[in-house]
């Protein structure tokens, strides 16, 4: 099977679909000439034209509102943030708007919306640009909240996204734009609220998305040398969350270890650790442990945003732990 | 006023819908005072002219986003009182099902695109129903109503600059009640007309009496046959005052009597009903009678939302989301 790039994956998702259906279009800044600051909407302009290839100014609020009034009149805008860090600037479209129009309507309308927003650290892009926001999404009732790991998940679950009828956040990591993985030629989506066993084991569990699954890999690589069998399960949508196969696998492994990059307080995978304390306790032979970034604002010096977020050690240290190892 | 330039039918169907945007919110301000509703009523009595004129200036094809003192422009937009009052009530057979309330009212098949509990978040909204005409070609109008304090929001700045620079058929209509709950406009703002500032997008302004409803009309008619014609948005501020607080139990500490007295003195309907009397569109027994056919109209619409169900305890958790909703819900 042909290999392309997480970033390569995302553009022809979006591509497809606008070929598909023609109340698919983009908006954001710099997604025309430019091609998207990531090179992910390189020639769409050309293709599509200006009316669904639209260069916003700098007025995320703005766009980001108008992308709920294009969708409630049965367009379906993919809007760009060119870093998640700036979804604070437009909180009250995502959360007082978009996410609550059907509801406040009584089911009258859907908000068929896509935000695409690149989240993480690792690129020394400091404080602002570097942040892992999900669980603020997460939080929040009426949207979904994707986040992939690999380019297969990402062209089908941005596919499967820009198809649904809710709000979607979808969220990119940076630091997988550049990495390549096998994608078929030929259509396929990924339903969301189905996670993926990337690695069966029976010893441990580690659950984790986006670029942590990456590392939980690496990890259960090193815990199978020194003979610890490690199940790896990417969540990929983190809300709809798909239970059955997090309790299905614990009660094959009976001991989980939730990994994600974003600061440890009030993290999704706080989320995950109560729902299986109330969902099942009783097929746990330890605590559940969380390893997870640190509670503090993403530095740019490289000696120390290295030390901000979970790398492969950290995991193999905490599967060890709850292994009594 | 100029009854007579618009001719009677049109003077009394004005004359009719003004008038039931007032009985409907003098009925739920006193329904309110009552206790006999919960939540928050922001009424727009005094308002009328610049709800009727603005709605009857487009078309039924057109959309609008409305306010949280919303409930004129509803009506206006042809929002059926019963519907609304049930919303009001959180009952059943609401336009929301219960679920909006006041502040949230909808109706996309009349063009309401909803109202607001959040100043100023309506006009990117409207921004966007004018991007989905001009990308399907199409030739709806959508108007965005907000107040002079949503003007001070970055939304009414964001929407304007794009809706001006894709010439997108839109219109900004300003209801400047001169207040945004205490603040009095010319204690927050350095300019005599909020219209001055299309200027700076390059769009036309345009400053009405908010209190004649054909000035009104006129105006919003003119900016629609330009946001049609490709090309692009007007701002209209239309003048006006609101007699009521902020929300219904507001102490009104920030203005005084005289001034209240002042604005009623110019009050909208009034005014219409002298106008058609000087015309002889009508007697004062024919425009009685037409208040007493809206008042009935009211008091069946207080009593049908009255007599109507609540929503099923089930209704709490439908609608979240389209797809996956018990998931999604549950988890």
């Amino acid at each position: 099977m042909r290999k392309i790039t997480y970033g390569k994956a995302i553009s022809e998702a979006m591509h497809e679909e606008m070929v598909r259906d023609e109340n698919v279009f983009i908006l954001g800044e710099d997604m025309g000439i430019m091609g998207s600051v990531f090179g992910l909407t390189k020639g769409f302009r050309d293709e599509f034209g200006e009316n669904r290839v639209i260069d916003t100014p700098i007025s995320e609020s703005g766009f980001i509102g108008m992308s709920v009034g294009a969708a409630i009149r049965g367009m379906r805008p993919v809007a760009e943030l060119m870093y998640v860090d700036f979804t604070s600037v437009c909180f009250d479209p995502i959360i007082n708007q978009a996410a609550k129009m059907r509801y406040m309507t009584g089911g009258q309308v859907k908000v068929p919306m896509v935000i695409r927003a690149p989240e993480g650290a690792g690129r020394r892009n400091a404080g602002q640009h570097s942040q892992s926001l999900e669980s603020l999404f997460t939080h929040i009732p009426g949207l979904k909240v994707v986040a992939p790991a690999t380019p297969y998940d990402a062209k089908g679950l941005l596919k499967a996204a820009i198809r649904d009828d809710d709000p979607i956040m979808f969220i990119e990591h940076k630091l997988l734009y550049a990495g390549k993985g096998e994608v078929p030629e030929e259509e396929y989506i990924i339903p969301l609220g189905k996670a993926d066993v990337k690695r069966a084991g029976k010893d441990v569990t580690i659950i984790a998305y986006s670029r942590q699954v990456t590392f939980a890999l690496q990890a259960a690589k090193e815990l199978a040398d020194e003979g610890i069998d490690a199940e790896v399960i990417d969540l990929r949508t983190l809300v709809p969350l798909d239970w059955e196969t997090i309790e299905a696998s614990i009660k094959k492994t009976h001991r989980v270890v939730i990994v994600q990059e974003a600061p440890k307080r009030c993290g999704y995978a706080g989320e995950i650790s109560a729902q299986i304390m109330e969902g099942a306790f009783d097929e746990l032979d330890a605590p559940v442990k969380r390893v997870a970034g640190l509670n503090v604002i993403p530095p740019f010096s490289p000696a120390l945003e290295d030390l901000i977020y979970p790398n492969p050690k950290d995991i193999v240290t905490g599967v060890k732990e709850i292994l009594g190892k | 006023m100029s009854a007579k330039k618009h001719g009677k039918e049109l003077s009394l169907k004005f004359y009719r819908e003004m008038s039931k945007v007032r009985a409907f919110d003098e009925k739920a301000s006193e329904l309110f005072t009552q206790a006999r509703m919960s939540g928050n009523i922001h009424t727009c009595i005094g308002q009328e002219a610049s709800n009727v004129g603005a709605c009857q200036g487009l078309r039924p094809t057109d959309f609008i986003t409305a306010t949280h003192r919303g409930h004129g422009q509803c009506i206006a937009k042809g929002g059926d009182v019963k519907l609304m009052f049930a919303e009001l009530f959180g009952k059943e057979t609401g336009y929301c099902h219960g679920k909006g309330g006041s502040m949230h009212i909808a109706n996309v098949g009349l063009g309401i695109l909803g109202a607001n509990g959040i100043v100023g978040a309506g006009i990117p909204i409207a921004g966007g129903s004018a991007l989905a005409s001009k990308i399907k070609g199409t030739d709806e109008v959508t108007l965005s109503f907000f107040g002079d304090a949503a003007s001070n929001q970055g939304t009414f700045h964001e929407t304007m600059n794009m809706a001006a620079a894709w010439h997108l058929p839109m219109i900004f209509m300003c209801e400047n009640n001169k207040y945004g709950v205490s603040v009095c406009i010319d204690r927050v703002t350095n300019t005599e007309d909020i219209a001055d500032r299309a200027k700076g997008y390059n769009i036309a302004g345009v400053v009405v009496d908010g209190n004649d409803v054909f000035a009104v009309y006129d105006a919003v008619q003119a900016a629609a046959e330009r946001a049609r014609k490709g090309e692009g948005p007007t701002l209209i501020e239309s003048k006006t005052y609101r007699w009521h607080g902020h929300y219904e139990g507001d102490p009104m500490v920030y203005r005084t009597k005289e001034e209240i007295n002042e604005w009623k003195a110019k009050d909208c309907i009034a005014r219409l009903r002298q106008d058609i009397l000087a015309n002889h569109f009508a007697t004062e027994e024919e425009l009685d009678k037409i208040q007493g056919e809206v008042k009935a109209e009211i008091e069946a619409a207080v009593k049908f939302a009255e007599e109507s169900p609540f929503p099923e305890a089930a209704e709490v958790t439908t609608d979240v989301y389209v797809t996956d909703n018990e998931r999604s819900v549950t988890r």
